[in-house]
């Protein structure tokens, strides 16, 4: 192209192609404002798209798929032995990725969204600069910052994505199916992934610091977990943590510290999922007024306003929890604000859900959170053992609400088993709307279905659920 | 031991004010004595000292808000305190403890939004109170028209507020606002009818028409001085009679004296108004129900044997009526300085609220700014208003028919006409041109 430092200017600049920034991006252009998505890969999508959420539900659906076929036995279906072609699966996990990334691509376009490939350093509080682009420079009025986050190697480490230890983006990406796999770190990604490839037929060792998986989560839905992961996985050590690890050519051999027999085991491949960092280094905010805390999440306002009055931040880059909805829901927000709209993130809850099987999910106040608030709380359960549709599934599960005793009005919601992903929105709506126990109950839901479990929880709540005694004691 | 500081009461008929200015933050180690808000009260800036010697935990008032007599102002977070407001502060946490219980009793029945208004954390949701409930679209619709759901007395089950509340609240106007949500009336009311309950309408007028029918408009609060004029004024223009009587003085010699005395003073300023203060000063003592109130609830006219005389004081957030006290007591030389000082005081915005309370009648000199006559309001519950116009040299016929220029200055009483007649305000009237018009005769009465 031309010659020269070029400058491009705009309305609002938006660093980051991941969900928070997309979001944001197709946000400001609707409201009329000019748009620059400034985006460091070639393709849009983010963590989330290219190698997170998206791809590890295309590892997740398999291993629903392999769990019902061998559930199906039971029920005189017989599939015999699954054969898995590794690299047609991938193959069928880039075309899912494709597809979305070309819609996105599509979705800016019809918007007259200028996506530009390149890395941007603010040089100021109203200019980047932009490496590996025909321009040099953007000179904008607003930015907003989504940066997403890196996940953290274990101390000592750097990761190599094509190495024998990896972290989500490698786990997604592997060239086998490890015959023994170490999954370091029992959150969300590390249960998810880590049942994944047991279901595909890995044995699985999890170690995790605390004392249980999922720490922070209520524990009368991991219980059902647990029973199905004690199953599926090879072993697991809690309040173990990892202190060597010593990669050869084809295994690597790992030194573990704590609740452990073994403290040196042999692995051919290990995922590491023990946290993640905002990228809030390196991008040139130090030539801004943008501030950050200790940890490196930059501060926002409700507005999702910076320090700087030009800059607005989104996502994982301004804190947990490191959810693509949560940067979504903040990208349109800030965008909002910058059209000069009246926005500012103010939810009641952020739903999460857990894509294990069972999955978990839940929204709003939690029982650990219930604990610590000084008005009182009561809960609703329903057991799935007593919904029909579960039944037909054999899907176990739970599903409860948690509600302010006198106002009867739902905080929370959680819920564990199949289709939990789905079932929480209305949840999420519930608590947003500041439904009461009646409004649930009220409500028709058809039947059968596993929803019907949140209406029969409300009723739990209330001592009139039809297909649970639940009468209340006086 | 927290302990709640509320508003304390700021001196006679003065129940409510506005934060102007919050002079400590949350964490502070502040003294006893130690001033801690600046409140602006109908009348005057008045700073608070802290009663307590403590850290403050909680600050609940902003700068803008509305606080009434007995509303929570900060908590102190332990420390020591006066002797004397010990049992004070042992009420107060005891109370606290027992008012939050009956909101929270409240909020089975009806709301839960009176838990959150009553603790005033409506910003912290979670550990002690629960956000107000409302959909997503309600919040929005809040924001976009600045309302505190806090604020809102909700409709919807469970104490949600609706859509339709935010809207109902947007609308209200501010003297309904202030109070807090239980407060609110039970049904809902007119306008109009709120201005009167304000005091800011002598009378239900019918609404105003939507005036962005023909162009831009722009909506300023009602606050503070601003509004205690608005008020005031309704009051005296609507509970008295008020009559003008015009008459003019010749000031030629009184002015040459002026001139002549004005560089010889120490300190003070020899304005016009002082020597106008005296004659008036005298006439009032000739015709004492011109330095008198009514009294109707008692059919009974208060006459005052003090002479404190107000003077209206042009400042920068609107008029204001500082008071000089016996005004018959002093020398015209201690009059130049007392009033010069009163006025620039008052123009700082430094004037006590004592300062401006206990007139018995009220001068006011448009004449600075021009005017050659006008008709002001009686400052209620007084009886009479002096206005001067400007002064100025004007052709005077004299009985010989020879015209000479003679300074003139316009003067106007307006008076009560319960109290006193047009012959009353006459004979006034000439006492005070009289004292003007012959300087020697101000000797005499000072």
């Amino acid at each position: 192209m031309v010659m020269g430092e070029q400058t491009l200017e705009t309305q609002v600049a938006v660093i980051g192609g991941g969900p928070g920034g997309y979001a944001a991006a197709f946000r400001a252009a609707d409201l009329g404002l000019e748009v620059a998505l400034i985006n460091q890969e070639k393709r849009l999508g983010g963590v989330c798209l290219l190698r997170g959420c998206i791809p590890a539900k295309v590892l997740l659906e398999v291993a629903h798929l392999l769990r019902d076929a061998r559930a199906a036995d039971a029920w005189g279906i017989h599939f015999g032995e699954a054969e898995i072609d590794i690299d047609a699966l991938r193959g069928w996990k880039e075309k899912v990725i494709n597809r979305l990334v070309s819609g996105l691509e599509k979705l800016a376009n019809a918007r007259d969204v200028q996506v530009i490939q390149a890395r941007a350093t603010f040089e100021s509080s109203n200019q980047v600069r932009l490496e590996g682009s025909d321009f040099a420079h953007v000179k904008f009025e607003h930015a907003i910052l989504a940066t997403g986050s890196t996940p953290i190697p274990l101390p000592g480490t750097k990761f190599d994505e094509t190495s024998r230890v990896v972290s989500s983006a490698g786990a997604l990406s592997l060239p086998d199916i490890p015959e023994r796999l170490l999954v370091v770190g029992g959150g969300f990604n590390g249960v998810e992934l880590g049942s994944a490839y047991a279901y595909l037929g890995s044995q699985v060792t999890l170690v995790e610091m605390t004392g249980g998986l999922l720490p922070g989560v209520d524990r009368d839905l991991v219980k059902y977990l647990e029973r199905r992961v004690k199953r599926a996985f090879n072993a697991m050590h809690f309040n173990t943590k990892v202190v060597g690890v010593q990669e050869e050519d084809d295994h690597v051999k790992v030194t573990l510290e704590g609740d452990v027999k073994e403290r040196e085991q042999t692995f051919d491949r290990v995922l590491v999922f023990i946290g993640r960092r905002p990228n809030s280094q390196n991008i040139g905010l130090e030539n801004t007024q943008v501030k950050v805390d200790d940890k490196g999440f930059v501060i926002v306002d409700e507005e999702r306003r910076t320090n700087d009055e030009r800059i607005f931040a989104v996502g994982d880059v301004i804190g947990p929890p490191l959810l693509a909805h949560k940067a979504m829901h903040e990208g349109k927000i800030a965008a909002e604000v910058i059209a000069g709209k009246p926005a500012a993130f103010d939810v009641r809850c952020v739903p999460s859900v857990i894509y294990t099987d069972p999955q978990i999910a839940w929204c709003g106040l939690t029982e650990i959170e219930a604990e610590d608030v000084d008005f009182d709380v009561q809960v609703g359960r329903f057991p799935w053992a007593a919904s029909g549709r579960a039944v037909t599934m054999e899907a176990e599960g739970l599903t409860k609400m948690v509600f302010d005793a006198k106002t009867e009005r739902v905080l929370g919601v959680g819920i564990v088993g199949r289709g939990a992903e789905d079932l929480i929105a209305e949840g999420a709506l519930a608590v947003e709307m500041g439904a009461l126990a009646q409004d649930l109950a009220l409500t028709i839901h058809p039947h059968p279905t596993l929803s019907e479990t949140e209406a029969e929880a409300a009723e739990a709540f209330l001592g009139l659920s039809t297909h649970i005694l639940s009468r209340r004691k006086e | 031991m927290a302990r709640a500081f509320k508003l304390p009461d700021l001196g006679e008929g003065i129940h409510e004010g506005e934060i102007q200015e919050v002079l400590v933050s949350v964490g502070d180690e502040v003294e006893e004595d130690q001033n801690i808000l600046v409140v602006e009260t109908d009348k005057a800036a008045v700073e608070i000292p802290s009663p307590y010697s403590g850290a403050v935990q909680e600050i609940r008032v902003e700068a803008g808000d509305r606080v009434n007599v007995g509303d929570v102002l900060l908590v102190f977070d332990g420390g020591t305190d006066k002797a004397e407001a010990e049992p004070e502060a042992e009420k107060e946490t005891t109370e606290k403890p027992e008012s939050e219980e009956q909101a929270k009793e409240t909020a089975v029945e009806a709301t839960a939004v009176e838990v959150t208004a009553v603790e005033g954390t409506a910003r912290q949701p979670d550990k002690d109170a629960l956000p107000v409930p409302a959909a997503p679209s309600t919040r929005r619709l809040a924001r976009e028209l600045g309302v505190d759901l806090a604020r809102v007395k909700p409709s919807g089950p469970g104490g949600r507020v609706l859509a339709e509340d935010v809207r109902a609240y947007a609308e209200k106007g501010p003297a309904e606002k202030e109070a807090p949500a239980k407060a609110a009336p039970e049904k809902e009311k007119q306008a109009p009818s709120r201005a009167v309950e304000a005091g800011l309408a002598p009378f239900a007028a019918p609404p105003l028409p939507d005036f962005s029918r023909w162009g831009a408009v722009e909506r300023t609060p009602l606050r503070s001085v601003r509004r205690a004029i608005a008020k005031n004024m309704a009051l005296s223009w609507s509970q008295i009679p008020h009559v003008n009587h015009h008459d003019e003085a010749d000031i030629t010699e009184l002015e040459e004296l002026r001139q002549a005395y004005k560089t010889k003073l120490e300190r003070g300023s020899l304005t016009m108004t002082v020597f106008v203060m005296k004659a008036v000063a005298a006439a009032l003592k000739a015709h004492p129900r011109f330095n008198a109130s009514l009294d109707p609830a008692n059919e009974e006219i208060v006459l005052k044997h003090y002479y404190h005389m107000g003077v209206a004081v042009d400042t920068e957030r609107g008029l204001i009526v500082p008071v000089i006290r016996d005004v018959d007591c002093k020398s015209i030389a201690e009059l130049a300085v007392e009033l010069e000082e009163m006025v620039k005081r008052t123009q700082a915005g430094e004037a006590s609220l004592e300062e401006l309370q206990g007139g018995t009648f009220t001068l006011t000199n448009i004449g600075v700014l021009g005017g050659s006559s006008f008709e002001p309001i009686i400052n209620y519950p007084e009886v009479a208003i002096l206005g001067m116009a400007r002064a100025r040299w004007q052709p005077v016929v004299r009985e010989n028919k020879e015209i000479v220029p003679r300074y003139i200055l316009p003067l106007i009483v307006t008076f009560d006409h319960r109290v006193v007649d047009g012959a009353d305000a006459a004979r006034f009237m000439r006492a005070v041109i009289d004292a003007l018009e012959n300087p020697g005769k101000l000797l005499l009465v000072a």
